[in-house]
């Protein structure tokens, strides 16, 4: 992988709420177009990290470099750095308040990265690629889980995003809808989307991941392919937790 | 009864007009100022979230009836002692000045709850697409804010309209004033009294109704 463009540069990150230290010093880098798949218990810092990419969470210290631009420093527009990173969130966030569409083509039309009929046509291309180009006009709340996230991810699609964040997008869905939102996710792996996955989707892990990485305790415990981490882990941690998983 | 209607009619017909034209500014600078003090008060600034909490808790702390003469009085003898000697401040003036900055605080307080009353999340979510702080409030967390805050508003109009009734104490010819003026001139304490009560019920039964009318529009179709 050593020819390959760094992506997202990490460098001593470190994030703290109060007194609590929550990320310990973690550094990595991730590829352009790699599938990056992070799992560890709850309260590792998996998703703390996650948000610390696209500063929901700013850093405490460290340095977060993507394409060459520092975006933990004060100086950057950390509004035109968003555009160009997707997230997709567990409880989906879908603005209530406007039609699936809508939702779809706010950001577009309101940061005039293009005109509102070219937002509606981009939307309608995008509900078409998540199978749910018949519900256009639907409200949110007449929508299912599965339904919901995948318009989510439409939504973070609409900008045009080189990279896409996804934090435990399927945790909050009924069993039987984690399939069609994971589908959704491999499909985007497949055309080459740079991807950072918060998961407890060990066998999506299994079947998509370039890397896995396992947190625990606010650092990287362990990563590599997910035949070394998930088929023959190393340290006894991970094993801990492969076990209660699995 | 029916010779105070005669006598008085067109007195009264004006009394309520400008109680609600009282009512009616200081709806809207209220709103202003709710949504200023609100804002500072949501966002993440200490400094702006002292001046937001500051101002409520002071309003609030103060019997809108001493707010009115600290405004009518007050105000206009320390702009004298600054020099301006032949300052006057008129009671309309003073008398909106004083409703508004009382109804604002407890704005402030309506749409401060209303915008927390919105899930984390929306933010969080519109943030991740680039739109940046204003434009998210105002695109998604608002919209949704004032659904919540639609019957507590309704709830603060009728108020405001009530507490007209104390901007009577600076001579404001509203409506109780016309109460104090008719009962005053006619010694039919019974009957003045009960035409202005009903005055007011009607005014605001017909408000509540409609603003009921409006509470059920806005929470259509979701």
């Amino acid at each position: 992988m050593a020819d390959r463009k760094i992506k997202i540069h990490v460098q001593n990150l470190k994030k703290s709420f109060g007194k609590l230290e929550v990320l310990k010093d973690m550094s990595i880098d991730i590829f352009e177009g790699e599938v990056v798949v992070v799992i560890g218990p709850s309260g590792s810092g998996k998703s703390t990290f996650l948000r610390c990419l696209n500063q929901l969470e700013v850093a405490t210290a460290g340095s977060i470099i993507i394409d060459g631009k520092n975006i933990t420093d004060k100086n950057t527009d950390i509004n035109k750095v968003r555009e160009n990173i997707g997230m997709v969130f567990q409880h989906f966030n879908l603005f209530p308040h406007k039609t699936v569409l809508e939702n779809i083509m706010l950001a577009p039309a309101e940061l005039k990265i293009m005109t509102k009929a070219d937002a509606k046509e981009k939307g309608r291309q995008l509900l078409k690629r998540v199978g749910l180009d018949s519900k256009a006009d639907a409200y949110p709340s007449q929508l299912s889980g599965g339904q919901k996230q995948r318009v989510a991810i439409a939504r973070s699609l609409a900008m045009n995003p080189d990279i896409m964040l996804f934090d435990e997008p399927t945790s909050a869905l009924d069993p039987e809808m984690v399939g069609e939102v994971l589908a959704v996710m491999k499909k985007l792996a497949a055309d080459g989307m740079t991807m950072v996955v918060v998961t407890h989707e060990i066998g999506f892990a299994k079947e998509v991941a370039d890397r896995i990485v396992f947190m625990d305790d606010g650092a990287i415990v362990e990563q590599g392919s997910p035949q070394e981490i998930i088929m023959n882990p190393k340290e006894a941690r991970t094993i801990d937790f492969l076990n209660k998983v699995l | 009864m029916i010779a105070i209607i005669q006598t008085y009619g067109s007195m009264l017909i004006q009394a309520l007009g400008k109680t609600l034209l009282l009512t009616l500014l200081s709806l809207f600078f209220a709103m202003i100022i709710g949504m200023i003090f609100s804002l500072m008060n949501v966002g993440k600034n200490r400094l702006l979230n002292f001046i937001g909490t500051a101002y409520v808790d002071a309003v609030r702390g103060v019997p809108l009836i001493v707010l009115t003469y600290f405004i009518y009085f007050g105000v206009p003898t320390g702009i004298q002692m600054m020099g301006a000697s032949d300052f006057r401040m008129p009671a309309l003036v003073a008398g909106t000045i004083a409703l508004s900055m009382n109804c604002g605080a407890y704005m402030a307080e309506i749409i401060r709850a209303g915008i927390e009353s919105v899930d984390k999340g929306q933010m969080e979510a519109s943030r991740s697409l680039g739109l940046n702080y204003g434009k998210s409030m105002r695109l998604v967390v608002l919209p949704q804010a004032i659904r919540t805050m639609i019957p507590s508003i309704i709830n603060q109009f009728i108020i405001t309209l009530k507490d007209t009734s104390i901007l009577s104490v600076i001579g404001l010819a509203e409506l109780t004033n016309m109460g104090k003026t008719i009962s005053g001139n006619t010694f039919k304490s019974l009957e003045a009294w009960a035409i202005i009560g009903v005055m007011y019920m009607i005014v605001i039964i017909t408000l509540s109704k409609i603003a009921k009318r409006v509470e059920r529009s806005a929470n259509r179709g979701r």
